[in-house]
Formats: structure tokens, C-alpha cells, sequence
């Protein structure tokens, strides 16, 4: 049970920000498609919700007017994809590969707001009584 | 909201591509266009591409692209066909004419990847708009 409001939708909503982040990036590299010299780039949704999960440093906050500690990774690292084939003009977009990335993961996207409506449908649930 | 983002990405790709599909429309549509000098004849003219990069406050936060964007347009260098027709209304003194150095083949191939290219960044800003509309309609 979720003490907070804040709390109330749990890693579903990182995940959200995430997988929007990832949609941002593979759209870029569909945009470029078809530019010279482009490189496709990624990143590991599944690396970056467990280093959510895990924080590096383990500290706590002695004094109330000390700083927080952000559980957010400073930056989501990008990398390079490895190209299934070579291209003269050296962009590694393969149209497919990030058209089947791109509908994975609008898919996982809308399973994480299935799960959020469910949280907040059986919220008003238990707040209703009925 | 980085979803919102996909509509500059995606309408930055479709702005693109069309540019591309007007430039071989244009070569299409001049390929016959005869010349008396090669000064004058018209040369294939192809779109440059180059990524739109995002300019970060914080340099080591890495991003992606923001996009695309015509750097330029080029013409083609391939030499022009010279033909020998002193017939012709265009001829020049020596009898010859200039015809383009478009090439229909390579114009149609440029076309139906640009309308597939086209196509594709429309279907990713539908999926964008779709998951957007899901978002905004949550617990209700």
C-alpha cells in the first residue's frame, strides 16, 4: 500500500518517461533513415530501470536541510546499434529493425498505462467503498 | 514530454523527404530538356541530408538527434549526353544539343524510397499521437 501520493504509481511511472524517451530516439533515427553518414542509436530500457531500482551509492539524509538524493540516472547512456548490413554512405539505419523497435515499444508503453489505470481504477475502487 | 518531441522529429522527416520528392520530380520532369550549351542544360539535382544535433547545456549529457534537415542541394557532375542533331531548333553552331544527365532509373528508385521514408515517419507520428491520446485519457 502506497503511502504517498507520490508513491502511487511505483516504477510505472519512470517507466513511462523512459519509454517515451526511447520513442524520441528511435524516431530520430527513422527521420534519418536516409542520412549520410548517420549512426542508430539505442539504449537498454531493461539497464536503465534496474539502475533505477538500484542506486550506486547507498546513503541517507542525516539532516533535513541537507540535499537529497536523486534516484534518477544522471543521463540514459546511448548506444551505437551494430548494423546488420553495411551501407556505402555509412548511415547503420535498418528501416525495419527500428520500425519493429519503435511498435515494441508504443506496445510496452500502453501496457505501462494499463497498469497506472488499473492502480488508479482500483484506488477510486477502495475510496468509493462500493 | 519526449513524445512530443516525435512530432518535430517526424514532421522535420516527412518536410525532408518531400523536398526529396520534389527535387526528383523536378529532375523527372526536366529529363528531356535539351539545351544548345552545356551551360545552360539542366543537371540532376539531389537533396544533402544531415541530422538536426540537439545542443546540450550539459556536454556530457548525451542525446540523440532532433532530427533531419536539407543541408543542401546539390548537382549531379555526371556528364552530360551530347548528341549530334544539326536538325534540331536548339542545335547550336556545330550541329550539337545537351540533354540532362538525370538518370530515370536512379529518379525512380529515389522516389519510392522517399515515399517510403515518408511513409514511415507518418505511421511513427500516428503511433506518437495515438499513445499521447491514451496518456491524456488516464483514470478516466
Amino acid at each position: 500500500m502506497a503511502t504517498t501520493i507520490n508513491s502511487l504509481f511505483g516504477v510505472h511511472e519512470q517507466a513511462l518517461t523512459y519509454r517515451s524517451k526511447r520513442a524520441e530516439v528511435l524516431a530520430s533515427n527513422m527521420a534519418n533513415a536516409d542520412t549520410p553518414g548517420y549512426k542508430a542509436r539505442d539504449f537498454d530500457f531493461k539497464s536503465v530501470m534496474n539502475q533505477l531500482n538500484t542506486p550506486a551509492a547507498h546513503a541517507t539524509q542525516t539532516h533535513s536541510k541537507h540535499l537529497g538524493f536523486d534516484k534518477t540516472p544522471a543521463a540514459v547512456s546511448l548506444a551505437y546499434r551494430i548494423p546488420t548490413s553495411a551501407s556505402l554512405d555509412g548511415n547503420t539505419v535498418d528501416a525495419k529493425v527500428e520500425q519493429a523497435q519503435y511498435a515494441e515499444n508504443a506496445m510496452d508503453y500502453q501496457t505501462t498505462l494499463r497498469f497506472v489505470n488499473g492502480k488508479i481504477s482500483s484506488y477510486l475502487s477502495a475510496l468509493r467503498g462500493d | 514530454m519526449s513524445l512530443y518531441n516525435i512530432f518535430d522529429i517526424a514532421g522535420s522527416g516527412m518536410s525532408a523527404q518531400s523536398t526529396r520528392l520534389n527535387l526528383v520530380a523536378s529532375n523527372m520532369a526536366n529529363a528531356d530538356t535539351v539545351s544548345s550549351s552545356s551551360g545552360e542544360t539542366y543537371r540532376a539535382r539531389q537533396p544533402v541530408f544531415a541530422a538536426v544535433l540537439q545542443n546540450e547545456v550539459n556536454s556530457h549529457q548525451q542525446s540523440a538527434a532532433k532530427g533531419v534537415q536539407v543541408a543542401g542541394v546539390v548537382e549531379s557532375q555526371a556528364p552530360l549526353r551530347q548528341e549530334y542533331a544539326p536538325q534540331h531548333p536548339m542545335a547550336n553552331d556545330e550541329g550539337y544539343i545537351f540533354k540532362p544527365n538525370v538518370n530515370i532509373v536512379d529518379e525512380m528508385a529515389n522516389m519510392m524510397s522517399a515515399s517510403q521514408s515518408y511513409k514511415n515517419n507518418v505511421e511513427m507520428l500516428n503511433t506518437a499521437k495515438q499513445l499521447l491520446q491514451q496518456t491524456l485519457k488516464i483514470g478516466q
